[in-house]
């Protein structure tokens, strides 16, 4: 992969859940969701390990690595993934970029 | 099987459904704001029957062990409650999203402030009109558009999530992207542009609300080209007027599929309109748990699933997307509760409903009637359609 992670930028990028949105286990389901203004978000098992790894400190790279450790992949590809699925949730408002 | 029997036949017909997603706790019926479009009953719950706060609280509870995600905390005017972030505060504890659906009117800036440190996650604001005039006259009340103006300014010092409720009809549809704007002036992150639903008082006040096709088709358009200029920035929700629509709705995402409604006295309804269809038996949380009432109550089983159907739903392709539409509006247009939606194209009612919008809309009429604790004459129209019931196949 010729992507360089360190050059991308992502870095910079620090997601945050606004005010308004917040992610929960539901117990009676026994799933993760996202709730916001008229939204149920339920997440896939990836994208509730990236949304739990989301803390407003860390940024779209660091969740990159540390997932890529969990799931022994490349970061950059990770990373591409991430943004790709951060980008649409802040579409939405559901997230800040 | 008699309508009394297809209505209440034992829950055990059907499979559990999934725990509900969402409750709607219409805390009061009391506002200060009158709209002739209000969702409500024509007859109200007065104050004396409201629930107190130990049973909010005890449903916030059993809600949240239910498996329910959003709790609505709506009316009437929920801020006129003074257990009101009270209220937010357990709905917070309980691991609930918390939303509050206000006209801005009739309370203090201070109970606002109150209700943004007790958690509040969302908060809805509804403006009649962009014009101050058409805002007072449509709320029924003087001083309505500046009050609503100076609480949106108190609700972005409180960095509240903020939706826009624009409810739209004959007089306001002009404004659609203007109340858009105004969203965005706002500091919202999503507008719902609501056309009027025709049932509570909005079915007495039709032929003062009704748009014609022509200012829908526009107010349509408009909100489609909002839509591309203010993408990543504004959610834009609409909801269709659906007189004028091809096919109806998927009224509360189904009947006792998704949300639980709790009227101020203590009624749970599959829908705020439910009590208008006869023969129903409604539970109330007083006599049983909401877990009871969701899963094994006979309103909430009475139109579950599609075994209630009647042609041309039956063997409609649609019947698991839009659930034959709205059962209240079945009921006030058909006269029963089970026939298609006569907003669906496929209806034997619906050309009839067509030309009746058309007609109202090109009516002129604005004399509403208010809504209020003084009720309203039952709506007149809707008896001209039901011996057309002899038509149908
Ligand atoms: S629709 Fe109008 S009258 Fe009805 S509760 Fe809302 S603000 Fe009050
Ligand atoms: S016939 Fe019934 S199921 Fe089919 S589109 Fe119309 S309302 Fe929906």
């Amino acid at each position: 992969m010729s992507v360089d992670l360190a050059a991308s930028g992502l870095a910079s990028i620090v997601p945050a859940l606004p005010r308004g949105v917040r992610l929960r286990f539901d117990e009676s389901r026994q799933q993760w969701f996202l709730l916001g203004p008229e939204r149920v978000f339920e997440p896939d098992d990836t994208a509730a390990e990236i949304l739990r790894l989301i803390d407003g400190t860390r940024s779209v790279e660091a969740i990159a690595q540390d997932l890529a450790g969990k799931f022994e992949a490349d970061p950059a590809e990770i990373a591409a993934d991430v943004m790709a699925f951060l980008r649409d949730l802040a579409g939405q408002r559901m997230i800040d970029l | 099987m008699s309508r009394a029997e297809t209505l209440n036949r034992p829950a055990s017909t059907h499979p559990l459904p999934p725990p509900p997603m969402g409750l709607l706790a219409e805390l009061t019926h009391r506002c200060a704001l009158r709209c002739p479009y209000c969702s409500n009953p024509l007859e109200l719950d007065r104050r004396d029957r409201e629930l107190p706060t130990a049973v909010w609280k005890r449903l916030l509870d059993e809600a949240a062990a239910l498996g329910i995600l959003h709790v609505y905390f709506s009316g009437g005017e929920p801020m006129l409650r003074p257990d009101i972030a009270e209220l937010v505060a357990h709905a917070r504890d309980v691991g609930l999203y918390t939303n509050m659906i206000t006209s801005g009117v009739g309370f203090q800036p201070a109970a606002l402030d109150a209700v943004a440190e007790a958690g509040l996650d969302h908060i809805q604001l509804s403006i009649q009109a962009m014009d101050a005039e058409t805002c007072d006259r449509v709320g029924g009340y003087a001083g309505a558009w500046q009050r609503k103006h100076m609480v949106a300014a108190d609700i972005a010092r409180l960095g509240l999530r903020l939706t826009v409720n624009a409810v739209i009809h004959r007089e306001n549809a002009h404004q659609t992207k203007d109340f858009v704007q105004l969203a965005e002036d706002w500091g919202a992150a999503r507008i719902e542009i609501a056309h009027v639903q025709y049932y509570g008082w909005g079915i007495v006040n039709r032929a003062r609300l009704m748009p014609t096709r022509q200012q829908v088709e526009r107010a349509m358009a408009d909100v489609e080209e909002a839509r591309a200029r203010t993408a990543g920035r504004l959610v834009i929700d609409c909801v269709l007027p659906d007189y004028y629509a091809r096919y109806p709705k998927a009224c509360m995402g189904g009947w006792g599929a998704r949300l639980m409604n709790i009227s101020p006295a203590g009624v749970a309804l599959p829908c705020h309109a439910a009590q208008t269809i006869p023969g129903l038996a409604f539970d109330t949380v007083q006599e049983r748990s909401l877990s009871d009432i969701w899963y094994h109550g006979a309103a909430f089983n009475a139109f579950r699933g599609t075994d209630w159907m009647q042609e041309p739903c039956r063997s409609c392709a649609r019947k698991d997307l839009d659930f034959g539409g709205c059962r209240c509006q079945a009921m006030a247009l058909a006269g029963d509760a089970s026939a298609t939606d006569p907003a669906c194209s496929l209806s034997p009612l619906h050309k009839q409903i067509v030309a009746l919008a058309e007609a109202e809309a090109a009516s002129h009429r604005s004399d509403f009637i208010y809504r209020g604790f003084q009720g309203a004459p039952k709506p007149q129209a809707e008896r001209q359609m039901v011996p057309l019931q002899a038509d149908r196949p």
